[in-house]
């Protein structure tokens, strides 16, 4: 027959196995579809566009007014806090989105069906994918910090009161960013495996991350000031402070971390539950 | 080998599969036909896992899917050709196919290869016609050298060139002694393909046989007979078989007569010495047959509770 013509001499003969299909050609995988779509690099050029680009506005706005400042606002600024919140005010905003579609997209596009024929062990994969997006996230963010940073620093240089990495607090603030940003796409993601919509799911997470701050910001202030140490985005405010007294009624900047590690922790169990067990 | 036992399968209260069962054999192409909505494409994914059953079993060579050691080289399923991230090119979709497997990366060269699209290997997918997304989808499934290849629908939407590719190389995989079980609503696709067939409808299993089996048995077997003699012939023919419908005459002037074989029929008329012109087998097409086996388990329309015939056979070794 024709077709066995062309079959015999194009496809060769495989290896044998070499051991039981897993984690490691999974990552890979899962690698290769993060690096291989355009919108992963969109998103991470984006990232970094507003991260830097707003910490250089800011540090470079307030080194432009710096004569112009009265000596309790000086005394107050804090320059580390200020070259990296275009990161963690505005970098979250996007790396959310990235964190949804890493698997809402699968739905979306209907890929989930074909990518689950070829590796139907499901917690592998949700894993796989986990492990892949944190890792970008990480290296991205940790570049967008350090290079805001530094930026930040150089057009402050004007004012004299700039940071460097060895004063106390400093290095927190920057790492504590990027881990940050980088928790809020683990809870988009999260969101999305539990909800596999992108548009609900971003939505769903900036409504947490900054509506529910807001809206509880209304409560009477008592009351607010006992929750406010629960919030998800008070991990961020906590870890960017380097000068002066810590926020009050927080935690410590890493008890704060920890908060919010828990939530997204707890949220990416019940997305790889509801992953395993619901029909794809 | 797939052995599906006892499958049933809700959405809410709607039944989609019903306690179906059924083997599909190595070295066969198997039509799995039924109408549209029968819940083919449900049994599928019930057999790849995508899905979970309320209750039943499908084993691939023994073993459940998810738990074979390395899927791809067991099991090659294309349900759908659209399945793909439409942004990422057809190379990079197969790459992350195969390393998840740890397939050879080679092999991605040689499938795009075999279903000639190496020429658009690294254009994104989102342009592919729905024949290079089936091509495609294709390639995927030979990716591992599976023993077991599943296709839902794979010639939907494709060129006349494009139906006739896969068509043979489902026979080619078949010869090479691997199982093949290809769905579709239409028989007149399966005619020239599949030698088994497993017909469903609303779920339930109404015929498992060979496609031998189902031409021999389809009931719209009839005789036409030429004669200067009608009168005298359907006569001697309502005689002879009171139960059938009386014979009836065609617009050329011959006669149909049903439920007699051409050698009855000839009989009969030298017995009453009616001279014969002509006396042919009329076989009603197979898609006729299949129309009329899943006529009451046809979805959306107005079932009129009869309980459903089961004319064909349903096989022997699956209860």
């Amino acid at each position: 027959m024709a077709a066995t013509t062309q079959t015999q001499p194009v496809l060769t003969a495989l290896p044998p196995a070499s051991g039981r299909a897993g984690f490691r050609g999974t990552l890979n995988s899962e690698f290769t579809k993060i690096r291989s779509v355009r919108s992963t690099y969109w998103t991470l050029l984006v990232l970094l566009a507003v991260s830097i680009g707003i910490g250089a506005a800011i540090t470079g706005g307030t080194a432009a007014n710096w004569s112009h400042m009265g000596p309790s606002d000086r005394a107050s600024f804090d320059p580390t806090q200020a070259s990296v919140a275009g990161l963690f005010y505005l970098g979250q905003l996007v790396i959310v989105v990235l964190g949804a579609m890493t698997l809402t997209a699968e739905y979306s596009t209907g890929m989930i069906r074909t990518s689950l024929t070829a590796m139907p062990r499901r917690v592998v994969m949700y894993s796989s994918k986990v492990v892949v997006f944190a890792i970008v996230a990480l290296v991205v963010t940790f570049i967008a910090a350090f290079v805001s940073f530094y930026l930040g620093q150089a057009l402050l240089a004007s004012t004299h009161d700039t940071a460097t990495l060895s004063q106390p607090n400093v290095l927190r603030a920057i790492a504590g960013s990027a881990l940050y940003v980088t928790l809020c796409g683990l809870f988009a993601f999260a969101i999305g495996a539990i909800l596999r919509h992108t548009a609900g799911a971003i939505t769903t997470v900036i409504g947490i991350l900054f509506v529910v701050p807001i809206l509880a910001h209304l409560l009477p202030r008592t009351w607010y000031q006992d929750i406010e140490r629960w919030l998800p985005d008070a991990a961020g405010r906590a870890l960017s402070v380097t000068v002066g007294p810590q926020p009050d009624h927080l935690f410590s900047p890493w008890g704060e971390f920890t908060v919010f590690a828990v939530y997204t922790v707890a949220l990416l169990v019940v997305g790889a539950v509801i992953f395993r067990n619901r029909d794809a | 080998m797939i052995e599906v036992r006892g499958l049933i399968k809700r959405y809410g209260v709607k039944v989609a599969v019903n306690d179906l069962s059924f083997d599909v054999e190595p070295g066969h192409v198997t039509g799995f036909l039924g109408p549209n909505g029968a819940g083919k494409t449900t049994t599928m994914r019930l057999i790849l896992g995508l899905d979970y059953p309320d209750a039943g079993t499908v084993k691939i060579d023994g073993k459940q899917f998810a738990s074979l050691a390395n899927p791809m080289r067991e099991v090659g399923a294309l349900l759908d050709a659209k399945a793909v991230h439409g942004g990422r090119s057809a190379y990079n979709h197969l790459l992350c196919l195969a390393q998840t497997n740890n397939l050879p990366r080679r092999r991605v060269g040689e499938v795009l290869e075999l279903v000639g699209l190496t020429e658009v290997a690294r254009k994104r997918t989102k342009g592919f016609s729905l024949g290079m997304s089936q091509r495609l989808g294709i390639a995927a499934t030979l990716l591992g050298d599976p023993a077991v290849l599943m296709f839902d629908e794979p010639v939907n939407g494709l060129d006349p060139e494009g139906i006739l590719w896969i068509r043979n190389l489902m026979r080619a995989l078949a010869a090479e002694g691997r199982t093949v079980f290809v769905s579709s609503h239409l028989m007149s696709e399966m005619e020239n393909t599949a030698d088994q067939l497993i017909v469903i409808g609303r779920g339930s299993l109404l015929a498992d046989c060979t496609m031998d089996e189902f031409i021999a048995r389809s009931s719209g077997q009839t005789v036409r007979v030429l004669t200067p003699q009608p009168d005298v012939l359907t006569k001697a023919v309502t005689e002879a078989t009171p139960a059938a419908p009386p014979p009836t005459t065609n617009a050329d002037g011959s006669l149909t007569v049903h439920g007699l074989t051409a050698a009855q029929v000839g009989d009969l008329a030298f017995d009453h010495g009616v001279r014969l012109h002509e006396l042919t087998v009329v076989r009603a097409s197979l898609e006729a047959a299949f129309m009329e086996l899943t006529a009451d388990s046809v979805e959306y329309r107005a079932g009129d509770g009869r309980p459903a015939e089961q004319p064909f056979p349903v096989s022997e070794g699956v209860n």
